[in-house]
């Protein structure tokens, strides 16, 4: 018995020892070889994308735990799939502790790189692009965790999605850091998730910068408790770009932080600034829906101690203009849609508040006042969000 | 006398290569459960000659009523129990095959749609083994002669042709699924699940009874669900037929345990809430997917439905399913396009 509990564990041991690097090269065949490589990696295992331009025509999947893929260098190692002609993805990871670092994944027919139900993944020195800039034919989503727990996105640059750059969805325990997005839709998008850290990422030349939403009849709702500070959240202009139908489509070009039937949600010490419609939009989700466990309204928010720059000089929604021209060329850089409860904001700005009373109420009833936001009585600091041990040393 | 010998030994070495031909033995149970991955599908013994797909014992073929589509390709389904074992009936979900169980199904395409004895040239066989751990989902690709078909973990796109039924030549690079590809519509919570051998829709009023007579399923009840053939107007009402083939083919990944849990959209036979069934439900992270439309099914609405755009789109970005569906499905199309526009808000 007791040689059997040894060998066990010198077995182990030497598993890891032996946790083997697979090195695929680019050339011939290359999406069969990548595949393979994926497939056949063990838990522990390292597969080492080489540098140069990998020509793939399906999207590549990774189903194995606790393995690393790592290219040379987010300009070196470029996964291309312009000539994508299956799946929906680039990438897609389903399963634990996946490290993904220094690659790319160009042109992707769908999103560029989706994890589902892959709890403490690591998204790190990634770049995800669609090097035709701004297209409605774009991919839906270039960094794309879903459905799962642990979460840390960071060093990372997503260009030109036509919906999120970086989107994660029905999580919790989420931080994204110190990553580039731009071109994008929404530069960053937090939704129907809870516990997220958010900050130092330079979000620019989105239609809008940083979207915290939820969203009715999914599996996970009720999305709260998301700090988002420390960012340089600027110039977010571009024309909204995303098909319609999607919720992003109905994102004004020109806004910098938009939060949506939201709880507990604090944005802080971030510059925002330069954004035609507004640098912050706390709103409740206005469509109809039939989901009695949904809660459309914002809640407890606090908005303080941010730079704000210039906004609202170009309003992009129905009768943004009139609103801009009646206040004299331009509106509040905050935007209140007069719903929820809780709403603090702290910030030597003006507020505009809609005055609407009920989501979903339309614009057409908008009774537009200044509004007064400010209050000591804020709502509590969340905790920041602490990944496990891991996670952190497989960052490092 | 030495040429007697000779002749003698070559008759012996011909009988004993007969006999270790790979396809007489019986099926290799221990293939199955083992924890090996085999290189080539003879080694198990589920057909008597290769590509001809002979069964051998206890490998039984089984058609469903309503049936995955994929690219058009002509299919051969195979289920194998072991020996004194059986399938446990349930009501809903797929039956409950022990360990040593296999389903395996063949793909590939007849040369002339038109002709019902055209032969069929077979591209791959995928496997489905039922081991201590769960379901190994296994993709195996046919070689030229047809005599043994191997291994391809990655999968493989693979050029395929065929005279279709208004006679035009259709040409498509068929692809194998790889390893994981299989899983995406085989995933439940992250375990690997069958799709289509439920009483439902095994069930053709014979086939269930049949199987416990034969000793490969426990029991068969006289009331035993069935849903009816898609395609077969007479079977069932639009909206049974309907749904039917959107349990079959959406719902394998449109279920709450599946690879689009995330989408909310869930398309199984017993869904009730209508929402959840897509009706007047907004896209979620449809991306280009939406068409610039704001339901899935809008009722009354099928060129406003995003269910119906997905189903007539090529681009793989847009296409659903994701897998198997380079070409459209004219007839699955049809049937979804009267349901949704014969449809009232509650579906």
């Amino acid at each position: 018995m007791k040689s059997i509990v040894a060998m066990a564990a010198m077995l182990l041991a030497s598993t890891s020892a032996f946790a083997a690097v697979h090195t695929v090269e680019a050339g011939p065949n290359a999406q069969e070889r990548l595949q393979g490589a994926l497939i056949e990696a063990q838990p522990g295992d390292t597969v080492e994308i080489g540098a140069g331009r990998f020509e793939l025509t399906d999207g590549l999947s990774l189903d194995v735990d606790n393995v690393t893929v790592r290219g040379a260098g987010a300009s070196e190692s470029i996964l291309d799939f312009t000539n994508q002609v299956g799946a929906g993805e680039g990438l897609m990871v389903t399963s634990d502790d996946v490290v993904l670092s220094n690659f790319a994944v160009e042109n992707s027919r769908g999103d560029g790189i989706k994890s589902k139900e892959a709890d403490r993944i690591t998204y790190d020195g990634l770049r995800v692009e669609w090097t035709n800039g701004p297209d409605a034919s774009n991919g839906a989503y270039g960094i794309y965790p879903v459905e799962s727990t642990h979460v840390l996105v960071q060093n990372s640059q997503v260009i030109g999605a036509s919906d999120a750059g970086i989107y994660v969805g029905q999580s919790q325990q989420i931080i994204v850091r110190h990553n580039i997005v731009r071109q994008n839709v929404a530069g960053i998008e937090i939704e129907n998730s809870y516990f997220a850290d958010v900050f130092e990422n330079m979000v620019t030349e989105n239609t809008g910068g940083v979207l915290v939403f939820d969203l009715p009849n999914l599996p996970q709702m009720g999305g709260h408790t998301v700090r988002v500070f420390r960012n340089m959240i600027e110039n977010n202009n571009t024309a909204n770009f995303a098909p319609e139908g999607n919720i992003v489509a109905g994102v004004p070009a020109g806004t910098g932080v938009m939060v949506m039937a939201n709880r507990n949600v604090h944005v802080f010490e971030n510059v925002i600034q330069d954004h035609g419609s507004s640098n912050v939009m706390l709103v409740s989700y206005t469509e109809a829906f039939d989901d009695e466990n949904y809660e459309p309204t914002p809640r407890d928010v606090l908005v303080q101690n941010n730079v704000m720059g210039a906004a609202g000089h170009a309003p992009d929604f129905p009768g943004g203009a009139e609103l801009a021209a009646g206040f004299g060329g331009e509106i509040p850089p905050i935007i209140w849609d007069g719903t929820g409860t809780g709403i603090v904001v702290n910030q030597d700005v003006h507020i505009l508040s809609l005055g609407l009373t009920a989501p979903g109420q339309p614009l057409s009833e908008a009774q537009p006042t200044i509004a007064s936001l400010s209050s000591d009585d804020t709502p509590e600091m969340p905790d920041a969000v602490v990944l496990p041990e891991s996670m952190v040393a497989a960052a490092q | 006398m030495i040429r007697a010998l000779l002749a003698f030994l070559g008759w012996l070495a011909f009988v004993s290569a007969s006999a270790s031909t790979p396809f007489s033995a019986p099926v290799a149970t221990d293939l199955i459960t083992g924890d090996t991955l085999p290189r080539s599908l003879s080694e198990f013994h589920f057909f008597t000659d290769g590509i001809g797909q002979t069964p051998n014992d206890r490998v039984i073929g089984y058609n469903l009523n309503t049936p995955l589509f994929t690219d058009y390709a002509a299919k051969n389904r195979f289920v194998y129990l072991p020996e004194g074992q059986t399938a446990r009936y349930t009501e809903s979900g797929v039956l409950e095959f022990p360990v040593g169980s296999a389903l395996i199904k063949s793909f590939g395409y007849p040369a002339d749609f038109r002709d019902p004895d055209s032969p069929v040239r077979w591209i791959e066989t995928r496997v489905l083994l039922r081991r201590e751990s769960g379901w190994v989902a296994l993709p195996y690709i046919w070689n030229e002669d047809g005599t043994d078909a191997v291994l391809a973990r990655a999968g493989r796109r693979l050029p395929a042709s065929w005279i279709n039924a208004e006679g035009e030549t259709q040409e498509i690079s068929y692809r194998v699924p790889n390893q994981n590809q299989c899983k995406t519509c085989h995933a439940r919570d992250g375990e690997i699940a069958l799709i289509g051998p439920s009483a439902r829709n095994l069930n053709d009023g014979q086939r269930l009874a049949q199987w416990v007579d034969w000793s490969i399923l426990d029991r068969a009840p006289d009331d035993a669900p069935r849903v009816p053939r898609w395609d077969v107007e007479s079977d069932g009402t639009l909206g049974e037929r309907a749904r039917a083939y959107l349990d079959v083919n959406c719902a394998h990944c449109h279920n709450a345990s599946g690879s689009a849990s995330n989408s909310g959209l869930f398309l199984t036979y017993e869904e009730s809430n209508p929402v959840t069934r897509g009706i007047l439900k907004r896209p979620v992270a449809a991306g280009r997917g939406s068409g610039g439309f704001d339901f899935d099914i809008e009722p009354g609405h099928p060129e406003r439905s995003i269910l119906l755009f997905r189903m007539q789109a090529s681009d793989p970005g847009i296409a659903m399913p994701e897998l198997g569906r380079e070409l459209l499905h004219e007839e699955g199309i049809a049937l979804i396009r009267r349901y949704i526009a014969t449809m009232d808000n509650q579906g």
